[in-house]
């Protein structure tokens, strides 16, 4: 052990390294740690581990820590910390610790490595399993370590065993289904400062195990009194710990008050460590056996039928003396006998078994009435509790009074505290049942019992007792309190591990990704996929890039990165016939090198994906799918034919990454083409619209679709993906004489509307059919097809369904904002239910035609063609046409340029 | 994270596939002869048992493969999984 300096409330203190906090403040004198949280009532420390309610710190140093029991802090040299009342602030610096993720498969779990646990993997090594034995303390040996017994070297030896992972200050925070367990490992704010960075400071584990063995032991609980809450009342297990393991010498004068045998063994503890103990009050009427004896021999006052009414405080509000009084167990009949003077009150109120994990899969602890405890028993295959959390609490002489502490009226039941954290009260509990509540569940939410980062650890059971007797039922009616995941407060870093920034999502880019970073684009979020927006030059805002892209393409000839549009490769016998299946359109009438638009619909005839699809032999087809949809295609493909079609050789193969496409659009495209591409003709017979060409550009192999997404004479050049960036460079240097433009998705956008293409998610939601869409003409009559039956529906089939229209508002600079509400001329302003007719699903400022425009959902949307509706903007009404919707060409004259 | 049982890859994790609601609702033969309502019985409506119930899965993140298990809507427990146009198991007790 060495002496190593540290800091609270900005003072400089010492300790022995590796203590808890909580001790080495006690050492130092300090009682008081921190306020309540609304009540600002001074607090200590009540508990030695996770379950403490109050002693709850800020760490500054190292990585910092918003929120922390300083029972669970170990003292290192540089430690800064601050008492917190209840809410702690997120550190402001950022946090470098690295974090990681570990998984395992065992066969058997252990969680707690007290003796109980140790006996349990003993066990478990013998029987030659893979066992993982898990503690959340710096040290194993739990309640015995923490008793200062010492433990059985052979059983310790367990430790070693090659078949077994044992891992300290590790705390299972969750136990789900199937034997899965995850765990926060702490492994280094425990060292000094200058650990190596690499070592992950925290390690989340996933843990999938054939058995998992409770042995997670218990937690004392305190009793209610007025003033129960004062620095110097303690429980009496961690009183003891404090002063026996952990050598705090502070306390001088002892009263320990009881229900059970434990306040004896703790009784003993602290004379033999040296502080005087004046007395042990003790509910119950009788009892008998050596311990008794032993503190009788010592002089130690005894007090029957007895216990602590009121505790009073010094001029710091720490405790200073108890009030005993006489008590039935039902806590009336108070009878005040005596007053002691004591800095010192050992609390000694029952176990309450750690069960916590088990209830996270529903399972019910059971009430039994001689234990005074709920504990776990009769669990189902796959899961036991073994020590103290299923009741095996040892041999006691005297069983436990079933005893929580006493209910007074008035302004003492305003500082007879329940759960201390949430200083919630017993007039708190008392307004609940005088409100006619009586589920443990509505009681919580009432007056917040069990609802802070304890959950209730110490509260809970003592809730469910005092509740017990206000409402007159047993404990194992009224049931525990929910308990969920996590056990303890994890910090989000832990469970992110080192999925952060830029690992957080996988982030996929084309070949051209570079020369689109070079070039100075912003990147647009699709799906997964990073898609240049715009490129601006010099000192060009997004709307100017835009105006000048698309001017480019209506005008000359501009070029677009089409790379990562979905790609699904399909072949086999039947593959004609299974698109014809999925497409509302025809595909087996497509002649070899044709391409064809597809709309594709659910089976309740809603449009679901859209594309180009290609074919490239008799059995061979190329299936584009929109950026977004690409793997929920796939699945839908597959679903169809692994489920409902197995009859057809069809197999589907995702492509997308296995092509570039470059797209080059505009008049001036042919022209590019046939430089980029000498021997290939380029006049329309030869290559007309929707058809392919197999030609080598800038040297290497490609298929070339004319292919038009604007309208305009376009050409998509195909190559394999290595070399995309190879033949994007040999346009730009080729299209130079042009004035060749590279444009972003934003454009393409702009372009598309212009037309009236739809963007399947943009202007659908999964609502509106190909008829909605005005797309009548790609729905085959000759053919059934994936959701065809859907629309002679009646619903489907109606007039008046929302319809895709455009929007021209009257004044021609109006930006709507996509999302905006459609309502009648003479609506009123604001949008209240029903009145809205539709919205707005895409909307642009055009530089062809100088003016903005949008598209939009619209109630009898093909019926209001030619009328005046209003857009609602804030204070603001915007008139706005509706028309057809395309804006651009509407004679398809310049696809053939 | 549940643990779900590949008929093909054997036990993965939940996150690797993707469900596809109630086993054994086939496509029906002739759409066109179906009254609105059982069309709409087809699209629309599907069992909600407590208790054991016939699902759909498919292996997006393996060999996506679809297939079907029995699963028990009330305690989480997955019953066999089994193989598409293959013999159900019976309903696990």
């Amino acid at each position: 052990m060495s002496l190593v300096n540290f800091e609270f409330d900005a003072k400089i203190l010492s300790g022995q390294k590796g203590e808890p906090l909580a001790a080495a403040l006690l050492k130092n004198g300090i009682k008081t740690f921190t306020e309540s949280t609304y009540l600002s009532r001074p607090r200590g420390v009540m508990a030695l581990g996770a379950e403490e309610p109050c002693a709850l710190v800020q760490i500054d140093s190292g990585a910092g820590e918003p929120m922390f029991p300083a029972t669970q802090v170990e003292l290192v040299a540089g430690l800064a910390a601050r008492g917190l009342a209840g809410i702690g602030d997120l550190p402001n610096v950022n946090d470098d610790a690295r974090y990681d993720k570990a998984n395992r498969h065992v066969e058997v779990l252990i969680i707690g490595a007290g003796l109980a646990g140790l006996r349990a993997a003993k066990s478990a090594i013998k029987k030659n399993q893979r066992v993982m034995l898990i503690d959340d303390a710096p040290t194993p040996g739990g309640f015995a370590s923490q008793s200062n017994q010492v433990i059985d070297p052979e059983l310790l030896a367990v430790l070693e065993a090659p078949n077994l992972v044992h891992l300290q200050r590790t705390t299972a925070v969750g136990l789900y289904d199937q034997g899965y367990v995850v765990a926060i490992e702490r492994r280094t704010d425990h060292l000094a400062a200058n650990y190596d960075p690499k070592i992950a400071r925290i390690r989340t584990w996933h843990i999938r195990a054939k058995e998992i063995i409770l042995a997670t032991g218990a937690f004392q609980r305190y009793l209610v009194f007025p003033n129960n809450d004062r620095p110097g009342i303690m429980l009496s297990h961690a009183a003891a710990t404090y002063v026996d393991k952990y050598q705090v010498n502070i306390f001088k004068n002892a009263v320990v008050v009881t229900v059970d045998d434990q306040g004896y063994l703790d009784a003993l503890r602290l004379h033999k460590n040296g502080v005087k103990v004046h007395a042990i009050v003790d509910v119950r009427s009788k009892v008998s056996g050596n311990l008794v004896n032993e503190v009788k021999s010592l002089g130690i006052e005894l007090f029957f039928n007895s216990t602590i009414t009121n505790s009073g405080a010094d001029q710091n509000g720490e405790l200073s003396s108890v009030e005993i009084s006489q008590v039935d167990l039902s806590g009336k009949n108070i009878d005040k006998t005596k007053e002691i003077s004591c800095d010192l009150l050992a609390v000694s109120g029952g176990w309450t078994p750690t069960v916590h994990l088990a209830t996270f899969i529903g399972i019910k602890p059971k009430w039994i009435k001689e234990k005074a405890a709920f504990v776990l028993q009769d669990l189902p295959k796959g899961i036991s509790a073994v020590g103290t959390v299923a009741g095996d609490f040892g041999k006691v002489a005297n069983p436990p009074a079933i005893f929580f502490g006493i209910l007074p009226e008035d302004e003492l039941a305003q500082v007879s505290f329940i759960d201390l954290q949430r200083d919630a009260t017993v007039r708190d509990l008392k307004r609940a049942t005088g409100a006619g509540l009586t589920s443990i569940e509505h009681i919580k939410r009432y007056t917040t019992i069990g609802t802070a980062h304890d959950q209730g650890k110490t509260s809970g059971t003592t809730t469910i007792g005092l509740l017990s007797q206000l409402i007159n039922k047993e404990p194992q009616e009224i049931g525990t309190l929910t308990f969920r995941p996590p056990y303890i407060p994890v910090p989000f870093a832990a469970l992110a591990g080192r999925d952060r920034g830029e690992l957080s999502d996988p982030i996929r880019t084309t070949p051209i990704h570079q020369w689109h970073q070079e070039a100075g684009a912003p990147f647009e979020d699709v799906g997964q996929w990073k898609r240049p927006w715009y490129f601006p030059l010099a000192d060009e805002d997004m709307d100017q890039a835009v105006a000048r892209e698309c001017l480019a393409a209506r005008n000359q000839v501009a070029v677009m990165d089409a790379s990562t549009l979905g790609k699904i490769d399909i072949q086999g016998p039947d593959a004609a016939e299974f698109l014809d299946r999925i497409y509302t359109n025809m595909f087996s009438t497509l002649k070899i090198n044709h391409s064809r638009y597809g709309l594709m619909c659910g089976v309740d005839g809603m449009v679901f994906d859209d594309g180009v699809t290609t074919r490239l032999g008799e059995n061979h087809f190329l299936m584009t799918t929109t950026t977004s949809g690409a793997a929920k295609v796939l699945d839908w493909l597959e679903e169809w034919l692994q489920t409902e079609w197995p009859e057809l050789k069809v197999y589907c193969t995702s492509v997308t990454e296995h092509w570039s496409t470059v797209a080059i659009v505009g008049p001036k495209s042919r022209e590019l083409m046939k430089k980029l591409s000498p021997d290939l003709d380029v006049s329309n017979d030869a290559f007309p619209f929707m058809t392919n060409q197999f030609a080598k550009v800038a040297e290497v192999p490609a298929r070339i679709a004319r292919i038009s997404f604007s309208g305009e004479l376009a050409y998509e050049i195909n190559v394999e993906a290595i070399y995309g960036l190879h033949v994007w460079n040999a346009v730009i240097e080729h299209g130079k004489e042009f004035g060749i433009t590279p444009y972003g998705t934003e454009t393409m956008h702009v372009l598309r509307a212009e037309k009236g293409f739809v963007i399947v998610g943009q202007e659908t939601d999964g609502t509106q059919t190909p008829q909605d869409l005005a797309m009548d003409w790609i729905v085959s009559k000759k053919k059934d097809f994936i959701g065809k039956r859907s629309f002679s529906r009646s619903d489907t089939a109606r007039e008046g369904r929302h319809q895709l229209v455009g929007v021209l508002p009257t004044d021609k600079k109006a930006l709507l904002p996509e999302g905006s509400y459609l309502v009648a001329k003479d609506s009123s302003q604001a949008v209240v239910g029903s009145n809205h007719l539709g919205h707005v699903t895409s909307f642009y400022y055009s530089a062809e035609l100088d003016r903005t425009f949008g598209l939009a959902i619209l109630e009898n949307g093909k019926n209001r063609i030619g009328e005046k509706l209003m857009v609602p903007i804030f204070d603001e009404k915007v008139e706005v046409e509706i028309t057809e919707p395309i804006f651009y060409d509407k004679e398809n004259l310049r696809r053939d340029g | 994270m549940l643990s779900i049982d590949c008929p093909w890859c054997g036990a993965r994790d939940e996150t690797e596939f993707h469900y596809g609601s109630q086993a054994h609702v086939s496509y029906p033969e002739n759409p066109d002869q179906l009254s609105d309502e059982a069309w709409a019985e087809y699209i629309f409506y599907r069992d909600n048992p407590k208790g054991w119930y016939q699902e759909r899965w498919v292996h997006t993140a393996g060999c996506r493969r679809w297939f079907n298990l029995w699963r028990n809507t009330a305690t989480h427990q997955f019953g066999p999984s089994y193989k598409p146009f293959t013999q159900a198991p019976e309903r696990p007790q």
